[in-house]
């Protein structure tokens, strides 16, 4: 029977010495290496044939191995591409790993198996060079396409000053200019019709509908959506090169600006896969202010997107009340954490300080007056005619397309999939909480919306009960990984003493190896894939983003809309371009 | 030498109050809408941050006025003087009170529609003249707009007509005496709110301009006192549709203690507010949305009414 081989050993049995071999990680996922050349059927038939499938490519990227020490037992490879796949039926994830050697090697694509492989194999050819076969258009996707080199690799500078001052001379701004015009034969589009001529229009980068640094190249007939293609990368800020140069504690605040919308709750992927790694566990106090701050800040993503939605359907007035209650919910964090949007306020092994006092009365009264606004939202928004003219049957796609392109979160739920990282695999706690995932049905701009509304109710739910049960006790864990480290026994012996001294001007030295965290975010699944080397530093870190792959999707469901269904899609896909770009 | 005088006054009081209202008006949204979204709204030049309109058209005023190199630049130019000049034209038709009004002319009301008709032609000029793409996308919409909604907007007024028995906006006054037009013409009045409000382009039939669609669709390139003149022609127009629904519907002078200019005032006052209010509301429809509803409800919608009034009158008689 399958169910009882693991993984490798199906694989094994069907692909013989095309599965080079396993490799343990701290995350305990199944990792495979698999030779390049069999890459494509091992995918098409993890994907097709094996029973309990894995349906859904959940990450591609690569890792630069030439100056990795810690690689016992790994085969020799210089570049190393990673297929991150995940099966529902199985709840498991699987690691895929593909050896290359040379400077600039190149490996099959897979984007005749996984369509949504397509950006994920630029991303990994802008940033290390390796180049894709068969890709139908592998062009840089996050760099300027006038870039000289490919940043993940080692060899790239970090800083600028490693590298000639930047300067913009006329002839360089032209030049660069230039670069960004918009060819519709690179992309496979004609410019005209046998009965019409096509207008070509730049949506943004700087446009009120796009929410941020979104270039959405539109070929019209008319109004009509003929195609487009989404140009991201303006809001590029090398999060993952940066990860490379910062202390494994001083990389949090960088994260809290992957999806600015969500604060804390970026830390708490990051973290749990920084724990995971040095093997901390984190005690229940700790656990339940993660979880209690995550979900606040769920809602103040989703109040962000309610808002900003309605704004693009021209109701102007949602966004002051969405904001309204954002702002109130910011003030709770303020006073918890001290900052508002960018707290950066959890740390390895805990949270930087325990909650103040009388914590719980504001949350009460927000428990107490939140529940009446989310029904007046309901009623104002929801229930309009217009709303729903606009929204209903528009940019729909089904369970099956949205696992196709990697969809996860509400969009993925609005379809049906009853799909939550939190009910599935609970971290942290959350299996201690009762709570509903909302489900809807359509598939369409209105029915994402629905799901996220009613994903705000349960996590008042969730908040209530933190207050409740808030557990007494440390609020970080006495580990010696823990960063900053536990003071209480520092100024009675040495080694403390010394433990205490480096770790908090180094950095603390997480043991070599390699892990993964998934959490539920706001946007849908956040993860962290952190490659350790035994460093103060992270080797690689691979930020695995929800908003990368909707927006790969925005072609496919828009085809054949007006302009103003896309903005109705744009703001139902609800994405953050930090988040799409890192 | 009175009689020279007499009609340039009125012409003066009628331009100055709708002027004044209509800048008076910006600001009313302004507080209007800050009131209706939890926010304070401008509150700091002068009471009540009255003085803010003030400081804003003077910001305007001296704005460099500036035309884009690749623009149409004659038709650009005219564009914001149409929307301007038609709407303060139609002001001179409106009866503001027994024997106040700039003429008396006994097509008033259709003088009023040819006015209003003309005012889309500023939209759909400057969205092509600028000769940016949404601004085009904006002026194609202001015209597919016009073209669904000016049908039965003439068309609701014919039972207002039919029963004063006159275009002539002083006996439609006058033939409210005793009944306001809103109780027989009912559907009429709502048919023309409607399309009085995709004349003046506001939310939800802003689609010439929608902001989050066509960043500011036909008047993306405008700026200083031409997008001022865009701007007040807005209000102006909010101002007229008001007047025009007060003059129709409401018995326009008509009411009870207070002087009639009074009366017709408030009541303005009163749809003003309105208009402001359903823009704190709704959002916006698409405009394959207008044009059918246009064509498959409110053409009908009018058509019918027309029959029904028709058929009472005759039957009346």
């Amino acid at each position: 029977m399958a169910e009882d081989l693991t993984i490798a050993q199906t694989l094994r049995e069907r692909f013989g010495a095309g599965i080079a071999a396993e490799q343990a990680t701290r995350d305990d996922f199944p990792t495979i290496w698999v030779a390049g050349d069999q890459i494509k059927d091992v995918l098409r038939y993890l994907k097709e044939q094996v029973t309990q499938p894995y349906p859904l490519l959940y990450d591609l990227t690569a890792i630069d191995e030439r100056s990795r020490t810690n690689r016992a037992g790994q085969p020799a490879s210089d570049f190393t591409v990673v297929y991150h796949l995940l099966s529902f039926d199985r709840n498991q994830d699987l690691r895929l790993k593909v050896a290359l050697e040379g400077e600039y090697p190149s490996t099959p694509s897979v984007t005749d198996v996984f369509p949504s492989a397509n950006w994920y194999e630029r991303e990994v050819w802008d940033m290390f060079g390796v180049k894709f076969d068969g890709h139908p258009n592998l062009r840089r996707i996050l760099m300027p396409p006038t870039w000289k080199g490919h940043p993940l690799r080692k060899e790239h500078p970090a800083r600028a000053t490693e590298i000639e001052p930047y300067q913009l001379s006329e002839v360089k701004q032209l030049a660069e200019l230039e670069a960004l015009r918009f060819d519709p034969e690179d992309w496979g589009m004609k410019r005209s019709s046998d009965d019409a001529e096509f207008m070509f229009l730049n949506l943004g980068p700087q446009h009120p509908g796009t929410h941020g640094l979104l270039r959405v190249i539109l070929q019209l007939n008319g109004e009509e959506v003929v195609d487009l293609v989404p140009e991201i990368g303006y809001h590029h800020r090398g999060a993952e090169k940066m990860a490379e140069r910062q202390s494994w504690h001083s990389f949090i605040p960088y994260t809290d600006r992957i999806d600015y919308l969500s604060g804390v709750m970026n830390n708490f992927a990051y973290l749990q896969a920084v724990e995971r790694l040095a093997g901390i566990t984190v005690p229940d106090r700790a656990k339940v202010i993660r979880i209690m701050l995550s979900e606040i800040f769920r809602i103040i993503s989703h109040l962000v997107w309610y808002g900003t939605f309605a704004q693009d359907l021209g109701a102007m007035s949602a966004v002051f009340y969405m904001f309204n209650d954002r702002e109130r919910l910011l003030s709770i964090v303020e006073s918890i954490t001290g900052g508002r949007m960018h707290p950066s306020w959890f740390r390895i092994g805990g949270v930087a300080h325990d909650l103040p006092r009388g914590w719980d009365r504001r949350i009460r009264d927000f428990v107490a007056h939140f529940p009446a606004r989310i029904t007046e939202f309901h009623n104002v928004l929801m229930k309009n005619r217009i709303f729903k003219g606009r929204t209903q049957g528009i940019g729909v796609y089904d369970a099956k397309t949205a696992i196709e392109w990697g969809v996860t979160g509400a969009g993925l739920r609005a379809t049906g999939v009853n799909w939550d990282f939190r009910k599935k695999r609970p971290y942290s706690g959350y299996d201690q909480f009762e709570f509903d995932i909302p489900l809807a049905h359509n598939g369409d701009c209105y029915d994402r919306a629905l799901v996220r509304i009613e994903e705000m109710r349960q996590s008042l739910r969730i908040i209530e009960q933190c207050v409740k049960v808030m557990p007494e006790g440390p609020y970080k864990s006495d580990h010696p990984l823990t960063t900053p480290p536990v003071k209480a026994r520092t100024m009675h012996d040495i080694e403390t003493l010394i433990d205490h001294f480096l770790s908090v001007s180094w950095g603390p030295v997480i043991p070599a190896g390699e892990a993964f965290f998934n959490i539920e975010g706001a946007k849908g699944a956040n993860g962290y894939y952190l490659i350790s080397d035994g460093n103060t530093m992270s080797y690689r870190s691979r930020i695995r983003t929800p908003s990368f792959t909707h927006m790969q999707m925005l072609p496919l469901i828009s085809r054949g809309a007006l302009v103003p269904d896309l903005l109705a899609i744009l703001g139902a896909l609800d994405f953050v371009l930090a988040d799409i770009d890192r | 030498m009175m009689s020279i005088l007499w009609p340039l006054i009125t012409i003066a009081l009628a331009l100055g109050i709708m002027l004044t209202s209509a800048s008076a008006l910006v600001w009313l949204e302004r507080r209007m809408l800050a009131l209706w979204q939890d926010r304070y709204g401008p509150n700091r030049v002068g009471p009540f941050g009255l003085l803010q309109v003030i400081a804003d058209t003077l910001k305007m005023f001296f704005k460099e006025d500036w035309i884009p190199p690749f623009a149409d630049k004659t038709v650009f130019f005219i564009a914001p003087m149409v929307i301007m000049t038609t709407a303060l034209l139609s002001v001179a038709v409106v009866p503001f009170a027994p024997g106040f009004s700039v003429v008396d002319l006994n097509i008033g009301l259709l003088f009023f529609l040819a006015m209003s008709s003309m005012g889309v032609y500023s939209v759909a000029l400057a969205g092509w003249a600028s000769n940016n793409k949404y601004s085009l996308l904006g002026g194609l919409r202001a015209s597919a707009q016009m073209i669904s909604y000016e049908v039965f907007m003439g068309l609701s007024l014919m039972g207002v007509v039919m029963l004063a028995g006159s275009f002539n906006l002083r006996d439609i006054v006058e033939a409210q005496e005793h009944l306001w037009f809103c109780v027989p013409q009912f559907i009429g009045l709502v048919i023309f709110c409607i399309a009085g409000l995709a004349e003046t382009h506001r939310i939800p039939f802003d689609l010439p301009e929608a902001e989050s669609e066509l960043v500011a669709g036909f008047h993306s390139e405008y700026s200083g006192m031409k997008f001022g003149m865009f701007f007040v022609g807005e209000y102006l127009g909010i101002t007229l549709i008001s007047a025009m629904i007060v003059t129709l519907f409401f018995g326009g002078w008509y009411g009870p203690i207070l002087p009639p200019i009074i009366w017709f005032f408030l009541k303005v006052f009163v749809f003003q507010c309105g208009f402001i209010l359903l823009r704190a509301t709704l959002p916006r429809l698409r405009y394959d949305q207008l044009m059918s509803f246009g064509w498959k409800y409110m053409l009908p919608l009018s058509l019918i009414n027309i029959l029904i009034t028709g058929a009472i009158i005759l039957a009346k008689r």
